[in-house]
């Protein structure tokens, strides 16, 4: 793992601290955060698919636009533009979470090979 | 030779010519960048490599074709085939990833134990040779189709090419190569695709536009002995669609030789957002592939309603040669359509012909046919290389240096990964030349063994610190076993008969079931039995955070890792 991230054990010239529990704090706090997130994605994921694109692809195949019933417009199409779109969000908001709480690799990334 | 053989051989010589070009120049003497390409590839490139990966003969060649004639329920390879993204980018890429190891055996051996590693490399080495056999059939019948070669001839050829490369290059040359192999494959999907919309539409955006013909399809379809397009569960049971979409999803998210390209970033953050663009490349051809299906299905349809049997267009002269196009001999006109060569119908055309043959039905000219038969030849070629990579590493990695020769040095180590892949490809020749009988339920056992084997132990390892090494080699064994046992009860393979399908689930569905049995196992063993060790908690503990922390404005106490 250091292999990743050469610079960081170096930075810091104090011992590390002995009390343990504010540092599980973030980390709980942080892993909640990812957990939380993931979960609503993984909700839209299920929806525009399995629930859209085939539990309900029949009702939804009454209604129709541009030609296409929306029922097989979500299997079809929909549910991939949201699958891309979910990653995206995903990367975003991982982004700013890391930022948040400090464990970016950003600043890194120019630097390593 | 014809105007389209000439073209053809023009294009396939000028791109294998570059993809040979790059993986010279960039070949490499190293382990870590043989395997890895010593973690230098920006996020874009590897995105691309993925889907020119992930993105094989089948999608190329037969997805548009399946699709034009399942219609709705062809949705099952469309979502299937990119819903596995997701959970490969929220649940196993970024963590594995930050684990920084090379092969999902590997994270397998770390995180439980010697044993489970061995049993997930002879997986993947199974799961990635089925994968290869295909490759090889699918370049051996471009080549033999539009080259004059017998297939024999053209197995042969894509072989060498093949093997040539990925040994020449690792992944760093595979990793360039499979980027311009991308560009080719894409652009000649693409560029037939939306001439066909322009033409029939006039709006050159087929994802949009196919909705227009619809209607027109659906009308057509019926009266011509098919089903409509439109309608869903036409051709499986509404339980088995969800099932076998299930089950390509989390197979997908499995399989060791997509996996291992989320090494090829520099950082946690990079594998997010390789999954991205790896995601946003397939979804080009994904999206673009049911408008290919519906409007060529419209094309064919128009092209032969009603016409006598011996004034038919000139690409069913052209390509009832390869024997995948038969009009049936009693047809005076020609009334009905099918897929099915038992279906006696008038015209039947194989399911693996219409993308290929696509820029034929809609008359477009011969350098487009020959572009879309090097888009096919990318498609084979780089998913093969692929694959090739994770059984020369499985092997050499997880089974030669760990099993057999533990003090080997890396140029051993390097040795025996190529003779391994060049086992591999003389053994997937034999059987691209003479095909086992059932080459499209072995796709189905790969993915369903995927789905069963890797999906929940990696799943589980990374958001679950009490799953211990008894657990997860209790889990993956008994969700393949029982994954195998059922596609050898329902398919004639091994010389057994097939059994009809237990409450409407096809053997393709049953890798959704295998990992549930999996995921009740593996936790149920793990409970039973002693929790992992201190250091495997703090391992995964690590995992889950991209770097060690440091001091944030909030001003907390910035302490170490």
């Amino acid at each position: 793992m250091t292999d990743v991230t050469p610079d960081k054990n170096v930075g810091g010239g104090e011992p590390p601290p002995t009390t343990s529990p504010p540092d599980n704090g973030w980390r709980q706090e942080y892993w909640r955060k990812n957990l939380r997130l993931m979960v609503i994605l993984l909700a839209i994921w299920f929806v525009v698919s399995f629930v859209f694109g085939i539990l309900l692809i029949q009702p939804l195949n009454n209604i129709e636009i541009l030609g296409f019933p929306l029922g097989f417009w979500f299997a079809q199409q929909g549910s991939i533009y949201t699958f891309v779109i979910l990653i995206l969000v995903y990367a975003k908001m991982m982004d700013r979470m890391d930022d948040q709480f400090g464990v970016s690799e950003r600043p890194a990334e120019g630097g390593e090979k | 030779m014809t105007q389209i053989q000439g073209w053809t051989l023009g294009f396939i010589i000028l791109t294998f010519a570059l993809y040979l070009g790059i993986a010279w120049r960039s070949r490499v003497k190293e382990t870590t960048g043989f395997y890895v390409a010593g973690q230098g590839i920006p996020t874009v490139a590897n995105g691309a490599a993925v889907a020119a990966d992930w993105m094989s003969a089948a999608s190329f060649i037969s997805m548009a074709g399946l699709i034009a004639f399942l219609g709705s329920d062809g949705s099952i390879y469309l979502m299937g085939w990119t819903g596995g993204y997701v959970l490969l980018a929220l649940l196993i890429a970024p963590y594995l990833r930050k684990w920084g190891k090379f092969t999902v055996p590997e994270f397998v051996g770390d995180r439980y134990s010697e044993t489970v590693r061995t049993i997930a490399a002879v997986a993947a080495i199974i799961i990635s040779f089925t994968y290869v056999v295909g490759q090889m059939r699918g370049g051996g019948i471009v080549f033999s189709r539009f080259l004059g070669l017998d297939i024999t001839g053209g197995v042969i050829v894509a072989a060498l090419i093949i093997f040539a490369y990925a040994v020449l290059g690792g992944m760093k040359g595979i990793t360039w190569t499979q980027v311009s192999q991308y560009t080719v494959l894409i652009i000649a999907y693409l560029i037939p695709a939306i001439a066909v919309a322009q033409q029939m539409t006039g709006l050159p955006i087929p994802q949009v536009t196919f909705g227009q013909i619809l209607g027109e399809l659906n009308a057509l379809s019926t009266q011509m002995g098919l089903s409509q397009f439109t309608e869903a569960f036409s051709a499986r049971p509404q339980i088995d669609v969800f099932l076998v979409t299930m089950s390509l999803m989390i197979g997908t998210a499995g399989l060791p030789h997509v996996i291992i390209r989320f090494y090829t970033t520099k950082t946690v953050r990079g594998a997010r957002y390789s999954a991205f663009w790896a995601l946003f490349f397939i979804a080009l051809l994904y999206t673009t592939a049911p408008a290919v299906g519906a409007f060529t299905k419209l094309n064919l349809l128009q092209d032969v309603n009603g016409v006598a049997a011996d004034s038919l267009p000139r690409w069913i002269e052209n390509w009832a040669a390869t024997g995948l196009v038969t009009v049936n001999e009693n047809a005076q006109t020609i009334q009905t359509v099918s897929n099915s060569a038992t279906s006696g119908a008038d015209l039947i055309v194989n399911n693996d012909i219409l993308v290929l043959a696509s820029p034929e039905i809609a008359g477009l000219p011969a350098p487009i046919v020959g572009l879309v038969a090097a888009g096919g030849m990318a498609a084979a070629m780089s998913t093969a290389a692929g694959l090739l990579l994770v059984i020369s590493s499985s092997f050499s990695h997880d089974l030669y240096f760990r099993r057999v020769k533990r003090d080997s040095t890396d140029k051993q180590r390097l040795l025996a990964g190529r003779i391994a892949m060049g086992l591999a490809v003389l053994i997937s020749v034999y059987a691209g030349i003479n095909p086992p009988a059932f080459v499209a339920q072995v796709v189905a056992f790969a993915f369903g063994l995927a789905a069963a084997s890797f999906f929940p132990i990696i799943v589980l390892g990374i958001f679950w610190k009490r799953c211990n090494a008894t657990g997860a080699a209790a889990g993956m064994v008994s969700g393949m076993a029982f994954t195998a046992a059922y596609m050898i009860y329902t398919l004639e393979v091994f010389g057994t008969s097939a059994n009809p399908h237990i409450f409407d689930i096809s053997p393709e569905a049953i890798g959704t079931i295998g990992a549930i049995v999996n995921f009740i196992v593996t936790i149920v063993v793990s409970k039973m039995t002693a929790p992992p060790p201190e250091e495997i908690s703090e391992m995964v503990e690590s995992i889950r955070y991209p770097a060690a922390r440091r001091a944030v404005p909030a001003g907390s106490t910035g302490d170490s890792a």
